[in-house]
C-alpha cells in the first residue's frame, strides 16, 4: 500500500464536495478516477497529495513515499522568462545529464531551451511528466493530463505513462474524464461523485449500475467500440467460446447483458 | 570620497538596486504591482506616525509598510477581490498619511521629499541603512529563490514538493516592506513601485531566464540611478523622478530592441 484515504471528506464553505471517500493505491498499479464535471475529482487529488486539507478522515502515505505530480494544466504568465531546462530545475536543481535523459524518456529532446510558454499543450505535458519524474517517484499522480490534445496526442501520452510505468514500477493515480483511455489502460477504476459510487476492474466497473446511471449509455457505445477496437485477435461472432475470466464484450452489436461479473476489484 | 553629496546619492541608488532588481521581478512574475503601491503608501501614514511619537524615521515607515502589507497578504488569501481592495488601501493609506503629515508643522515642507525622495541629502548613516536594508532582502530573496520561483509558478507544484506557498508569500511581504522602508529616502513613496516595476519590465525584454531577468533589472536600476543623477544634476530636475524617468526610457528601449530582434 502506497497511499490510502480513509474516511475523506472535503468541505467548500457549507458544501461537502468530498465525503467518506475510501480508497488505496498499491505498488506499481494504474487507478484512475472518473466521475463527471464538480464530482470532486480534482479535489480529492489535491487532499491525497496534502494540498487541500480534508474536513473529515485521514490520508496515509506509506513513509518515505516519494509522489510526481503532474498538474491539470499549468498556466504560465508570459512575464516570467523561463526555460524547459531552467523548470527542471525547480525546485530541486538536477544535472543537465539527468535533465537531458528525463526529456529524451518523454519525447521532447529537443524542448530543452525553449521557453515553456512557446511550447505546444503536448510538449508542455511532456514536460511536466519529465520533471514529475525526476525524484524517481513511487507514485505518479496526473490531473488530467491530456487536457486540450488531439486524439493522437492523448493516445501517445497514455502510452508514454504506461511504458514508464513498466520501465519504473511507479504506481499511477489519474483523473480522467477519458472514459475510453480510461477503461483501456487502468487496472482499477473509481467511479466519483462526491462520494465513491463504484470501484472495480474496468470490466467491473462498467457494467456496475451507478456507473451507467452517472455516464448514461451513450458512452457504452464508445466504450465497447474501443474495446472491440482493441481487443482485434478475438474470433468472428458472438458465438465463440467464452473462459471463465473472459471479461471482453462484443462490440457495439452485441446484445447489452447486464449480468455484472463479481471479479476481484484489485 | 563619501563626502561628496554626489557619490552617496549613487551609491544609494546602486544600493537599493540591488534589492529592487530580484524583488521587482518577483513583484511583476506574481502581479503584484498595486500590492507594492499600497504598501509604499502606506509609508508615509508611517513617517507621519514616527514624527508624532518621536521614533526613528525607519523604524515607523518598517512597522506600517509591515501592517498593511500583512493586511493586504490576509485579504487575498480570505478571497478578497484584490483589484478594488488594493485600490481601497493604497489610495487610503496615501490620504490617511498625507492628513496625518499635515498636522506635524515641521514636516509639511518637507511634504515632496517625502512624496518623491531627497536621494541628494542621503548622509552616510543613510547611506548604511539603505545598503543594510538591500542586502538584507537580497540575501533573503537569493535564500528563498528555488521555492519563490516554484511557488510563483505554480502554488501545486510547491505544495506537492513539500514547500509551503504561503510562506514563500510572507517572505515576499517581507521583503517588500524592508525595500519601501529605505526607499521612501531615495525615490519617495510615490514612485517605490515604480523603482520595482519598471527595471524589471526593461529586463523582461531581454532576459531568457528568471535569473537573468533578476540580474538585468538590477543593472538597469543602479544604470538609472546613475543617468537620474546626472539628469538632475544638469537640467536642475528633482532627483527621483529623474530616476524613475531613465527608468522608463529604458523599458521602451529594451521593448523596442527585442522587437527589432524578434524580426
Amino acid at each position: 500500500m502506497l497511499l490510502e484515504a480513509r474516511g475523506l471528506g472535503v468541505r467548500f464553505g457549507g458544501a461537502a464536495v468530498l465525503r467518506d471517500v475510501t480508497l488505496r493505491v498499491g505498488p506499481a498499479e494504474i487507478v484512475t478516477i472518473v466521475g463527471p464535471n464538480g464530482s470532486g475529482k480534482s479535489t480529492l487529488l489535491r487532499a491525497l497529495l496534502g494540498i487541500q486539507r480534508p474536513s473529515t478522515g485521514q490520508v496515509i502515505r506509506a513513509p518515505g513515499l516519494r509522489v510526481g505530480y503532474v498538474p491539470q494544466r499549468l498556466q504560465i504568465d508570459r512575464s516570467l522568462p523561463m526555460t524547459a531546462r531552467r523548470f527542471l530545475s525547480l525546485p530541486v536543481r538536477c544535472s543537465d545529464a539527468e535533465a537531458a535523459a528525463v526529456l529524451a524518456r518523454c519525447g521532447v529532446a529537443g524542448v530543452s531551451d525553449q521557453q515553456l510558454v512557446d511550447l505546444s499543450g503536448g510538449q508542455l505535458q511532456r514536460v511536466l511528466l519529465a520533471r514529475a519524474l525526476l525524484n524517481a517517484p513511487d507514485l505518479l499522480v496526473l490531473d488530467e493530463p491530456t487536457q486540450g490534445l488531439d486524439q493522437p496526442g492523448e493516445a501517445a501520452f497514455y502510452r508514454l505513462i504506461d511504458e514508464v510505468r513498466r520501465e519504473t514500477g511507479a504506481a499511477i493515480l489519474m483523473v480522467s474524464h477519458d472514459l475510453h483511455v480510461v477503461m483501456a489502460a487502468s487496472d482499477r477504476v473509481i467511479c466519483l461523485n462526491g462520494h465513491v459510487c463504484c470501484e472495480g476492474t474496468p470490466q467491473v466497473v462498467r457494467d456496475a449500475p451507478e456507473y451507467r446511471a452517472l455516464f448514461g449509455f451513450g458512452t457504452q457505445g464508445a466504450l465497447a467500440l474501443y474495446r472491440h477496437d482493441h481487443d482485434h485477435n478475438h474470433g468472428p461472432g458472438p458465438t465463440h467460446k467464452h473462459g471463465p475470466d473472459c471479461g471482453h464484450d462484443h462490440g457495439p452489436s452485441a446484445p447489452d447483458e447486464p449480468t455484472r461479473k463479481v471479479e476481484n476489484a484489485g | 570620497m563619501l563626502d561628496d553629496f554626489l557619490v552617496r546619492a549613487v551609491l544609494a541608488g546602486v544600493g537599493l538596486a540591488l534589492a529592487t532588481g530580484p524583488l521587482g521581478a518577483m513583484v511583476v512574475w506574481r502581479r503584484m504591482a498595486y500590492f507594492g503601491d499600497a504598501t509604499s503608501h502606506a509609508a508615509i501614514l508611517g513617517v507621519a506616525l514616527a514624527l508624532a511619537l518621536n521614533m526613528p524615521v525607519g523604524a515607523g515607515t518598517l512597522i506600517v509598510a509591515l501592517a498593511m502589507a500583512a493586511t493586504v497578504s490576509t485579504l487575498a488569501a480570505r478571497g478578497w477581490a484584490m483589484d478594488t481592495t488594493l485600490g481601497v488601501l493604497a489610495h487610503s493609506a496615501l490620504a490617511f498619511g498625507l492628513v496625518a503629515v499635515s498636522f506635524l508643522p515641521g514636516v509639511r515642507t518637507d511634504l515632496s521629499a517625502l512624496l518623491f525622495g531627497d536621494i541628494l541629502a542621503v548622509s552616510r548613516v543613510d547611506l548604511a541603512y539603505v545598503w543594510g536594508g538591500s542586502m538584507l532582502v537580497a540575501a533573503l530573496l537569493v535564500w528563498r529563490w528555488q521555492a519563490l520561483l516554484t511557488a510563483t509558478l505554480s502554488e501545486d507544484l510547491a505544495h506537492a514538493a513539500g514547500l509551503n506557498p504561503d510562506r514563500e508569500r510572507l517572505v515576499l511581504t517581507l521583503a517588500l516592506a524592508v525595500v519601501v522602508a529605505v526607499a521612501i529616502k531615495i525615490v519617495g513613496a510615490l514612485l517605490i513601485a515604480a523603482m520595482l516595476i519598471i527595471p524589471a519590465a526593461a529586463a523582461r525584454a531581454l532576459a531568457k531566464s528568471p535569473e537573468a531577468m533578476a540580474a538585468i533589472a538590477v543593472l538597469v536600476g543602479a544604470g538609472a540611478s546613475f543617468g537620474g543623477l546626472q539628469l538632475s544634476l544638469a537640467l536642475d530636475t528633482p532627483a527621483g523622478p529623474s530616476i524613475i524617468t531613465v527608468a522608463a526610457l529604458a523599458f521602451t528601449a529594451t521593448v523596442v530592441v527585442a522587437r527589432l530582434r524578434q524580426g
